[in-house]
């Protein structure tokens, strides 16, 4: 077997590994007392900075009234073709408004492209990353689970202003 | 004391030590996962009970109710008797380590050991030797070349650490000038510990005590990155527990045979000058030999996680061409101290 040369070779005390030993141990032994970085999860909480991408939601607007304007463009873009569309006509000033909007949380990727390519800035990703079901049928979020009201979300919308 | 008597005090000691046993090794799978934890800025079990101290347990039901899968080509009696093997080893060996002295129970006088064996020191060489087989056959009968490959790798690295394990036990040996492990407790009186007066003979001893219980730097039997599980991938349930148990296990026994062979047994430094009563000089004594116990096993777990696992030729090489002479040469210092100091 060819030997490939080492660029430095090993000093003796490094070759007789005793010295080095102990560099790891105290390595590890002062790590044992230094603060830990676990979070206690269901009582302790982690809380995502505003560039984080969790659930997709729906803005709703002080008044009740979603921003959405069912342009259709968020369904057309999104890659796992997981949101689903249907605008209709009402008699406010914004006349279309989406009757069903339905996004299928097993396909959703969290890409945001969504997001992204919202004119109406009427969905943004939230920081809510819960996401567990026990069947399909629980995993199709409809307008309901989908509104949040604008309050709750006004954090990633500064953060879409500054940096989008 | 009558035959009757001996029985029933061997008995009782058996049955302390045995439960002190399965006690400890369910601890020590607890702390191995708590100071992995706390090396790695991580808290660890804390969920069932206070701390997690009842975590053994919850782990140890979760392995009973698992279903006990034998592969089709496994060579299935003997699948079944290499964990026996282990277990068997690995309850075994303690029988002829004291720990502690002489004490006086009801007006008998019981030594702190189960069986004190003249030829004690060979008779733990003998079994932990045989504990290879445990590892070796699980290996060959489970029929898969993961664990194949962790048997053959398992029975070379015992062969070579053992020799130089052999040969540093040697030192002691001649130092005490006897095999029973009660006489080279006895001879390690006050400070005259063998790892002060033969500091080689203690490395390479602890190393190759490393290497015969499988931990870390030497885990190559078990390998997970390279072999899956090495011998034990086909195991599962409880007869991989019982490969478990007997890992740790025969940490505890290596443990308790360093302190024995190098740390002084179960001597607190100069303690029969303090002028203390009979019972509290056996206390101490085993609390003393307790704490060396759980000091060295604290190094056991420390030095896996702390330290990379060896490449199986650079093992090789370390145990043939390091060991081996670093061993002889620890002989000659021996030789040395005895004529020339006259120890």
């Amino acid at each position: 077997m060819a030997l490939k040369r080492r660029e430095k070779d090993l000093t003796f005390l490094e070759k007789i590994y005793i010295p080095e030993i102990v560099k790891g141990l105290s390595l590890t032994l002062k790590n044992m007392f230094k603060p830990k970085f676990t979070m206690q999860y269901p009582e302790e909480k982690f809380i995502p900075p505003a560039s984080y991408r969790g659930r997709p939601v729906l803005v709703m607007e002080e008044n009740g009234v979603e921003r959405c304007v069912a342009c259709g463009l968020c369904s057309r873009v999104c890659p796992p073709l997981a949101i689903e569309v249907q605008a209709a006509e009402t008699e406010r000033e914004k006349e279309r408004y989406p009757v069903k909007f339905e996004i299928n949380m097993l396909r959703c990727i969290f890409c945001g492209l969504c997001e992204e390519v919202c004119p109406e800035e009427a969905i943004v990703m939230s920081k809510d990353y819960e996401l567990a079901f026990t069947n399909r049928k629980d995993a199709l979020y409809g307008k309901d689970k989908l509104l949040t009201p604008v309050m709750q979300l006004q954090d990633r919308i500064d953060f879409l202003r500054n940096y989008k | 004391m009558d035959i009757l008597q001996i029985i029933i005090f061997s008995i009782i000691k058996i049955l302390i030590i045995v439960t002190v046993i399965l006690l400890s090794v369910s601890y020590l799978v607890y702390f191995e996962r708590k100071i992995s934890a706390w090396a790695q800025n991580r808290i660890g079990p804390n969920r069932v009970g206070w701390a997690g101290v009842l975590q053994p347990f919850a782990d140890v039901l979760k392995l009973l109710l698992k279903e006990d899968i034998v592969p089709e080509a496994a060579n299935k009696p003997i699948h079944t008797l290499a964990p026996v093997i282990a277990l068997f080893v690995a309850f075994t060996t303690y029988a002829v380590i004291p720990f502690g002295p002489n004490v006086n129970i009801f007006g008998f006088n019981v030594p702190l050991v189960v069986a004190d064996v003249n030829i004690g020191i060979l008779y733990i060489l003998a079994l932990t030797s045989l504990g290879v087989y445990a590892i070796t056959l699980a290996g060959w009968s489970s029929g898969s070349k993961y664990s194949l490959l962790g048997g053959i790798r398992s029975s070379a690295q015992m062969i070579s650490y053992e020799i130089s394990m052999g040969f540093s036990v040697g030192g002691v040996l001649l130092l005490a000038q006897s095999l029973r492990p009660v006489d080279i407790v006895q001879a390690q009186s006050g400070w005259m510990w063998n790892a002060i007066l033969q500091p080689i003979g203690f490395i390479t001893f602890l190393v190759s005590a490393f290497a015969e219980t499988n931990r870390l730097p030497f885990d190559l039997p078990e390998a997970e990155p390279e072999l899956v599980g090495g011998f034990h991938t086909e195991y599962s349930s409880m007869k991989f527990a019982a490969f478990f148990l007997a890992e740790y296990a025969n940490m505890f026994i290596a443990s308790a045979l360093i302190v024995t062979l190098y740390l002084g047994g179960w001597q607190f430094p100069y303690l029969d000058h303090f002028g203390l009563s009979a019972g509290w000089f056996a206390i101490i004594s085993v609390a003393a030999f307790a704490v060396k116990v759980a000091a060295l096993l604290f190094f056991f777990i420390w030095v896996r996680w702390s330290i990379p696992r060896f490449r199986y030729d650079q093992l090789m090489s370390l145990g043939w061409k390091l060991m081996f002479p670093l061993s002889l040469i620890n002989i000659v210092w021996v030789a040395v101290l005895i004529m020339v100091f006259k120890l």
